[in-house]
């Protein structure tokens, strides 16, 4: 357990060493935030509320969904592309931990760093310069804190499995990218789940995409409330363990077919 | 004329090298479908919840959207150098730029390039003609030529940025995510720009100025003539900007120290 911790710890220092670029980070997350709380504006214009949501309500979803992604986004997957291709991967699997394990540790530490470096004063900045409610009920943030913990357990997932397809198609450029905007318009983070049309949102229930960002910010700007935040956490957790198996299966064959190209 | 046959026997190669890995090809021409997919969900999606965006219709804003995606088609193919800084400053990559005898900047681009993005080419053309058949929108044979222009203004536009960002690179090699999140900001031209408020609308007019590759030339063709003005600026803002980011790159050459192993 304690080379998975100094895995964080080392991934965290590693990030710490560029942290002036993210504060040219927050401003750049800040416009992103405007431009879209400008445009919501505009889509409300002068509507009390949209599906239940208020305005208020909105721009708090956009704030909270963008700097909870600076938490749960990694870019293992990219990472682990990378070790493949470059033949790496070989030398991590006789080294004495579980290679997944390892990765999902050093995104967890990245988050970490980017959660108390870029999403707390961003958010800080962000309430100063637009309307912003948060909630002054503990067990919402409470929840909303595990929430989290959740959305980045079932993105990492996506995207191990994302990486660990490398091993079967080489190159897979193209795969990371199409995951990514999946993720984004699927999980939530550029508009809310019950916006969408109803043939879609049943669509939508059946993939994990909302446990990423769509039901820790709904928690937070409280559009889901009592029995229903439980549902939703257990929708989470439903995921992480459903995402265990084809990561499991996938590992085990990659394994069993590891290419090597040079290295 | 160098640079030309330069130009060609890269793309030679490059076709070479993409049919090595052809799964990915084509998971890559699906992604970036995908990618104008959502977009394009995210417009329809909204305007099943209002009527106008300040006073545009959803057809203009899927019009707008079409233009848009022509000009970063062109320069997604050509200007991929998001990761600039860590491909080749911080591995020394550059050194070995600057021992051919080609413009540097010419150089990155050529090896670089990402010929699959031209897809969005077509993918821009359906749209607009789309949304222009619902709209009644007529072209005369000049505006033909017009749209040719501001298609080229805009992806100078793009690519000025662009280039301006990596040049940061030779001043300071630290990491910076900077340019991901640079094509977020991108969309935002890509909405009638009255509905920001002034601070947003002076960057995405004059600092990054992003309007002139959606919604100012793309008034032109919707026949907003209050827009007129910024519309026919595109090829000049382009030119200005595209020219200003090669003189900084190479003033940035001159001050690259080189790095790696």
């Amino acid at each position: 357990m304690d080379k998975y911790i100094e895995m964080i710890r080392i991934r965290f220092l590693m990030m710490l060493a560029y942290r002036t670029n993210y504060y040219s980070g927050i401003l750049i997350y800040s416009i992103n935030i405007g431009a879209y709380y400008f445009l919501w504006q505009a889509i409300y214009s002068g509507k009390e509320d949209i599906q239940g949501i208020s305005t208020i309500q909105m721009t708090t979803y956009v704030a909270v969904a963008w700097m909870a992604r600076a938490f749960y986004f990694n870019n293992i997957d990219r990472e682990i592309a990378q070790e493949i291709k470059e033949g790496k991967v070989a030398v991590e699997l006789i080294r004495p931990y579980n290679y997944l394990g390892m990765k999902t540790m050093q995104g967890l530490g990245e988050g970490i760093f980017r959660l108390a470096f870029f999403s707390v004063p961003g958010m800080v900045i962000v309430a100063l310069v637009f309307p912003l409610e948060f909630s002054a009920n503990f067990s919402t943030w409470g929840l909303f804190g595990i929430s989290i913990i959740f959305s980045f357990i079932v993105n990492t997932q996506i995207n191990l499995l994302t990486g660990i397809m490398t091993f079967f198609l080489f190159n897979n450029d193209g795969l990371i990218r199409a995951k990514r905007v999946v993720i984004d318009l699927f999980s939530g983070l550029l508009l809310p789940i019950s916006f969408y049309p109803l043939w879609a949102q049943d669509i939508m229930s059946f993939l994990p995409f909302q446990a990423i960002s769509y039901i820790p910010s709904m928690i937070f700007t409280e559009g889901i409330t009592g029995n229903a935040v439980f549902q939703a956490l257990f929708m989470q957790v439903v995921w992480v363990f459903i995402l265990i198996i084809p990561i499991q299966l996938l590992w085990n064959l990659a394994k069993k077919q590891l290419v090597v190209q040079g290295g | 004329m160098f640079y030309v046959s330069m130009f060609f026997q890269y793309i030679g190669q490059y076709i070479k090298t993409r049919f090595q890995y052809r799964a990915d090809l084509v998971v890559e021409i699906l992604s970036d479908l995908l990618f104008q997919a959502v977009n394009l969900v995210f417009i329809l999606v909204v305007f099943g919840h209002t009527q106008f965006l300040s006073g545009w219709s959803r057809e203009e804003i899927i019009f707008i959207y079409g233009f848009f995606l022509i000009p970063f088609a062109l320069f997604s193919s050509f200007f991929n150098i998001w990761d600039f800084n860590e491909r080749y400053i911080v591995k020394g990559e550059m050194d070995r730029i600057l021992t051919r005898p080609i413009h540097s900047l010419f150089q990155v681009v050529l090896e670089r390039m990402e010929l699959e993005s031209l897809f969005g080419v077509f993918t821009g053309a359906a749209i607009m003609i789309y949304a222009g058949n619902l709209l009644d929108l007529t072209f005369a044979w000049y505006d033909y030529i017009l749209l040719i222009i501001f298609v080229l203004g805009g992806a100078l536009v793009y690519a000025g940025i662009f280039v301006l960002l990596a040049s940061i690179g030779f001043w300071s090699d630290a990491r910076t995510s900077i340019m991901p999140m640079m094509y977020n900001i991108g969309n935002y031209g890509r909405y009638p720009v009255d509905i920001y408020n002034n601070v947003i609308r002076f960057v995405l007019t004059w600092i990054l100025p992003f309007a002139f590759v959606g919604v100012y030339p793309s008034a032109y063709f919707l026949g907003r003539s209050e827009w007129y003005g910024y519309a026919f600026m595109t090829p000049f803002i382009g030119v200005a900007f595209f020219v200003l980011s090669v003189f900084v790159w190479n003033v940035g050459v001159t001050k690259y120290r080189g790095a790696g192993n």
